[in-house]
């Protein structure tokens, strides 16, 4: 037992003393070229699946690539699904810095989303921003308390914090179907319960003349302020110190179960701030709608880009992209428009498959063994 | 798989006799030229502290490790084992310490699933049959039809045991098996074992930290201690004090490093009534009382598993007393960031890869965990700095000696030692402890290594900080300690000084008489 710390010397002296230069650059390295292999391996059984079907693969991704990024106005239409799946994908990336698996970002989406259409409908005779202003922060806390439920009971009872936000979604969603189709029912919605709507013009503005929604720089900035919180921040360090070894965080004395709940806040505000975003900008109103599946496609985003902000805006962009095209293969391929989510099952297997294979190549070291 | 063996296994102990076997890890000996003699019908104890090298030289018998040298002699003949199958195939079964049923499963189905040779359909009228006749000639009767998840543990143990003389063991080789036992359990399973040994049809070879088994059940003993013989003999002419010297190695005289003679000062660290539990709710510590003066070292010396690890652990805030209190210059203490810099309080714990470092995290920033969130290493307060952690980092890494390629390489990919050095850097880097706490500072360190520590504990000890010091090593806490208490049952039980200590005594109390 204790000579295993012990074995590694023989391992890790010889390369040192053969006195090579370091790599540093190769173990970032690692970081590209394993997600993208990865990518690379879901696209080619993607495409095993399309030849199966009879299609020719390389029309399908053609038809995908188009669909996606082909014209300016496809293009718009990706980012205005990649704003909502930005966000989403931080309230799994932030707990997964403290080494918890969190998929309640459907949930929190939903109560965000609801929050936000109470508190918009209360002062909606309010100017723009203020409307706006209350939205956003209502939408933030409703999602944020709605994780922080999850980290709660982790840090304080020893509930698993996945199977607990799993069904915190379904909950999340039952409240909100019972909502709409109760106390905040207007009346006019026949075919599809829905609350009252918010004001036209008190809506989340396109940017530009494009149509793309303010949502994208909700999505963005929230990337970016993560980056900054996880990589340089001490809120960041501490998060990391839980996360990498909890029983040395406790040795340096940091308040671990406070900082566990802080952060599954912060990841349920992420996803609240979605689902006002939806609610906003797209739907003005509540309704099921909300729960489109946004939060799920965020758990992918999340562990494609390895939990890190910046990737997440990136990945977003490309599921965003991805999700733009259902359409498209169910039209030109006649292909179900579920084929598009076997394509994004597929890459979330092989992700995780991929993350199995972190540090079993050489070349990645530092230093060659 | 090697199914068709020629070799016939046998329906008696065969003598087992190791020579001189030796096994390193790099350039670490776990094992030097060990020797030791087993012969049918006995019951030999193997003792010695955590590290003694005890867990590698029996995973060289049962095949998990090759010896690089020496001769595993079996039968008269020395034989290869390089797999627990071929180890099987001499008749030799071990019991772990910790227990290998599968829950879910009943006691029969983990008897017929641990056979090599279980068919791939299996005849449960048969097989139950056959079950039954076994049981007859047990020592030990368990329900077959329990669920093992429904089992105590010590029925548990029974179970593991029974399983090994279900597949017909001869050679039992017990790791700690009355670690999870109550003391009535534990008489009554290694009694049983004992009459099958009297009997001739077993020998076993029984690994433990209890005094009170070795007198109990065992014959003969070998001491281990640093991987080297330290001892060995008829338990009969063998005292415990002789053995707990044996294990804490106190025979040699201990060389004292220079203390500087300074009064005694005021109190730094004091625990009051400290009580504890262990993972299992069982009471490790029960109302301990110790107060450490500025200036002093206080040693704290017992065998290992008497409460030392959940004290320390307790003062670290690594886990909740359950009773009583921990205060640091007449303040109550929680180990809260806050305290833990306001009373300088510093620690260097055991497993230091395990208990004080993200391996995951660079050697800088691990360096940093004391300090990341203050000045100068922040911008605007909030702000980590790179470049000033790896500064910081630098300038230890150089003065501790610790080898690593750069800053950024993550602790986890560093040597035992070189994580030591690093987490001594971070805790006694800044020199600014007033408190410092220690347990096994120099576990599994060579020797210039553990000259190095000993002089920077005894310079900070000689600059007025507390320090406790909790180490299974007796040579340490005698060259070091102003005074020595010993441990047992999570009670502190004895008090002296280097001076007046006196190794019999020591050891009778750590043997807890």
């Amino acid at each position: 037992m204790s000579s295993t710390p012990e074995a590694k010397v023989a391992v890790a002296t010889p390369a040192a003393a053969a006195g090579r230069p370091p790599l540093p650059w190769r173990p970032a390295l690692e970081g590209v070229v394993i997600p993208v292999g990865a990518v690379l391996v879901a696209l080619a059984l993607f495409g095993l699946f399309c030849f199966v079907q009879g299609r020719n693969a390389f029309a399908v991704f053609a038809a995908i690539n188009k669909a996606a990024f082909g014209s300016w106005y496809a293009f718009q239409n990706t980012l205005v699904r990649a704003a909502p799946l930005m966000l989403t994908a931080l309230a799994t990336a932030l707990p997964a810095r403290l080494g918890l698996v969190v998929i309640g970002n459907e949930g929190a989406l939903v109560m965000g989303g609801l929050a936000a259409t109470v508190a918009g409908l209360a002062v909606q005779t309010a100017p723009l921003l203020v409307v706006l202003g209350v939205m956003l922060a209502a939408g933030m806390i409703g999602g944020g308390l709605w994780l922080a439920i999850v980290g709660a009971l982790y840090y304080q009872r020893g509930v698993n914090e996945t199977i607990a936000s799993l069904l915190l979604n379904y909950i999340a969603i039952a409240l909100l179907n019972h909502l709409v189709n109760g106390p905040l029912r207007d009346p006019s919605s026949l075919n599809k319960p829905s609350s009252f709507p918010i004001p036209d013009e008190k809506m989340l503005p396109v940017i530009g003349s494009s149509n793309v929604h303010y949502g994208l720089f909700f999505g963005i900035a929230a990337c970016l302020l993560a980056w900054v919180l996880m990589e340089h921040t001490t809120f960041g360090f501490k998060v990391r110190m839980i996360g990498g070894n909890i029983r040395a965080a406790r040795l340096a004395g940091l308040p671990v179960a406070l900082l566990g709940i802080i952060t599954c806040f912060l990841a349920g505000a992420a996803a609240g701030a979605a689902g006002m975003v939806e609610v906003a900008a797209v739907h003005g109103r509540a309704n099921e709608s909300l729960a489109a599946g946004y939060g799920y496609a965020g758990i992918l985003v999340a562990f494609v880009a390895r939990h890190r902000g910046l990737p997440i805006i990136l990945v977003a962009t490309l599921l965003g992209g991805i999700l733009a095209s259902g359409g498209i293969l169910q039209r030109e391929f006649k292909l179900p428009d579920a084929t598009i989510l076997v394509f994004q099952g597929l890459v979330f297997l092989v992700i995780l498959f991929s993350d199995s294979l972190y540090g079993k190549f050489g070349f990645f070291k530092e230093e060659r063994r | 798989m090697n199914v068709a063996t020629p070799i016939a296994r046998p329906d008696h102990p065969l003598p087992l006799e190791l020579v001189n076997v030796t096994k390193r890890f790099g350039s670490f000996v776990a094992n030097d030229a060990i020797s030791l003699k087993i012969p049918p019908g006995t019951c030999h104890a193997l003792i010695g502290e955590n590290g003694a090298g005890k867990s590698t030289l029996v995973k060289c018998i049962m095949g998990f490790h090759v010896a690089e040298e020496g001769d595993i002699i079996i039968g008269g003949r020395s034989r290869d084992i390089r797999s627990p199958y071929d180890a099987y195939q001499f008749g030799i079964g071990m019991v772990y310490q910790h227990f290998t049923l599968v829950p879910a499963m009943t006691v029969a189905e983990n008897l017929v699933l641990s056979r090599p040779d279980t068919p791939a359909f299996i005849d449960w009228k048969f097989e139950l049959a056959r079950l039954q006749e076994f049981m007859r000639t047990a020592p030990f009767a368990v329900d077959l039809n329990t669920p093992a998840s429904q089992l105590a543990a010590g029925q548990k143990q029974k179970v593991e045991i029974l399983k090994q003389l279900y597949l017909q063991s001869r050679i039992l080789i017990l790791d700690e098996p009355t670690s999870v036992l109550t003391p009535a359990e534990a008489d009554e399973v290694l009694g049983l074992i004992k009459q099958k040994v009297t009997a001739g049809e077993l020998s076993v070879l029984l690994i433990t930290h209890k005094f009170r088994e070795v007198f109990g059940f065992c014959d003969e003993v070998t001491v281990l201690r640093r991987g080297k013989l330290a001892g060995a003999g008829k338990v009969k002419d063998l005292s415990a004090d002789d053995m707990a010297a044996m294990m804490m190695g106190g025979q040699r005289e201990a060389k004292l490093v220079a203390k500087s003679v300074r009064p005694r000062g005021p109190a730094a660290l004091e625990l009051k009534n400290l009580c504890a539990n262990k993972d299992s709710g069982v009471p490790a510590i029960a109302g301990v009382n110790l107060t450490v003066h500025e200036g002093e070292v206080v040693g704290i010396a017992g065998v290992s598993g008497n409460g030392q690890r959940e004290l320390v652990e307790v003062i670290a805030g690594q886990r909740p007393a359950t009773s009583g209190a921990v205060s640091v210059h007449g303040e109550p203490y929680g180990a809260s960031r806050r305290e833990a810099f306001e009373h300088k309080v510093f620690l260097l714990p055991e497993e230091p890869l395990r208990n004080g470092c993200v391996p995951a995290m660079s050697v800088a920033e691990n360096i940093a965990f004391r300090c990341f969130d203050r000045h100068p290493l922040t911008k605007l307060r909030t702000l980590v700095s790179r470049a000033a952690i790896r500064n910081l980092a630098q300038g230890l890494i150089t003065r501790f000696a610790v080898k690593t390629r750069s800053t950024e390489t993550p602790i986890g990919d560093l040597s035992g030692g070189n994580v030591q050095r690093a987490v001594l850097a971070r805790e006694l880097g800044p020199g600014t402890a007033r408190v410092l706490v220690t347990a096994n500072p120099c576990f599994g360190l060579d020797f210039a290594a553990v000259e190095t520590i000993h002089g920077l504990l005894t310079e900070a000890r000689n600059r007025g900080v507390a320090v406790l010091l909790v180490s299974e090593d007796l040579d340490e806490l005698l060259a070091l300690a102003d005074r020595l208490i010993v441990i047992s049952h999570g009670e502190l039980v004895y008090e002296t000084t280097p001076a007046e200590a006196d190794i019999k005594t020591i050891g009778h109390q750590m043997a807890g008489h």
